[in-house]
């Protein structure tokens, strides 16, 4: 199943926190797309699904300050 | 991989503090770490359910006191509070620049799993029942099993 938030309109820590709500809905082999902003979303949401046990399948980089994360379960 | 914990002491009952712990709560949660805030003094006020002015507690003093703290939506600006206009207006601000407002941000907290710890003492002295404080509460401890709880965890006093 395919997820998708955008969260370019949020403000630390509900970026963050939307994105954790969002990955603990998903099943195994899930799908998550990310659209976040570049600086603290970019740097910080692929690398604390990471330590979360996701795999983040591609990080597409669009025009700034806009950017597509795929993170996978 | 094994997580970090983070243990936040809200002894704190003014609104820009409180928001303070919850926003770093929420956020060190949403970032796979194990958080729990262990709600003290005028932090308990986050915590009452009745959270305009209300008389809770036995004693006449109790009530007096709790009466004038009032509960969540009561908390006052630790500055420039203006009888009370400002955390309002701060609200206001927040909802316009699209920020979490601290009502927002403690559902976040409830639905991250963060836990809410009630401190024993000041319970007592404040005359406050746990049937006072929100469901979210499970536990009522002093001040030696929350510190054995964290024993692995960084501590951050607000």
């Amino acid at each position: 199943m395919k997820h998708f938030l955008d969260i370019t309109k949020e403000h630390c820590p509900m970026t963050f926190v939307k994105v954790k709500l969002e990955l603990s809905k998903m099943s195994p082999g899930d799908q998550l797309e990310v659209l976040l902003n570049e600086g603290e979303p970019l740097d910080n949401v692929p690398k604390s699904a990471v330590e979360q046990g996701f795999k983040v399948t591609s990080i597409r980089l669009g025009e700034k300050p806009h950017h597509l994360v795929i993170i996978e379960r | 991989m094994e997580k970090e914990e983070l243990s936040i002491v809200c002894f704190s009952g003014e609104f820009d503090r409180v928001l303070a712990a919850f926003t770093l709560a929420t956020g060190a949660a949403a970032t796979n770490r194990d958080v729990s805030m262990f709600f003290t003094f005028w932090g308990l006020n986050v915590l009452k359910k009745k959270q305009d002015h209300s008389w809770i507690g036995k004693g006449i003093l109790d009530r007096v006191f709790n009466f004038l703290m009032g509960g969540l939506n009561k908390l006052p600006l630790s500055r420039l509070n203006f009888g009370g206009v400002s955390p309002k207006l701060m609200t206001y601000m927040m909802r316009k620049n699209n920020v979490a407002t601290l009502p927002e941000l403690i559902e976040a907290a409830k639905q991250l799993g963060i836990r809410f710890i009630a401190c024993e003492m000041a319970m007592h002295i404040l005359g406050v029942k746990k049937e006072d404080l929100i469901d979210e509460v499970k536990e009522v401890i002093g001040v030696a099993t929350f510190l054995d709880y964290s024993k692995e965890a960084k501590i951050i006093f607000i």
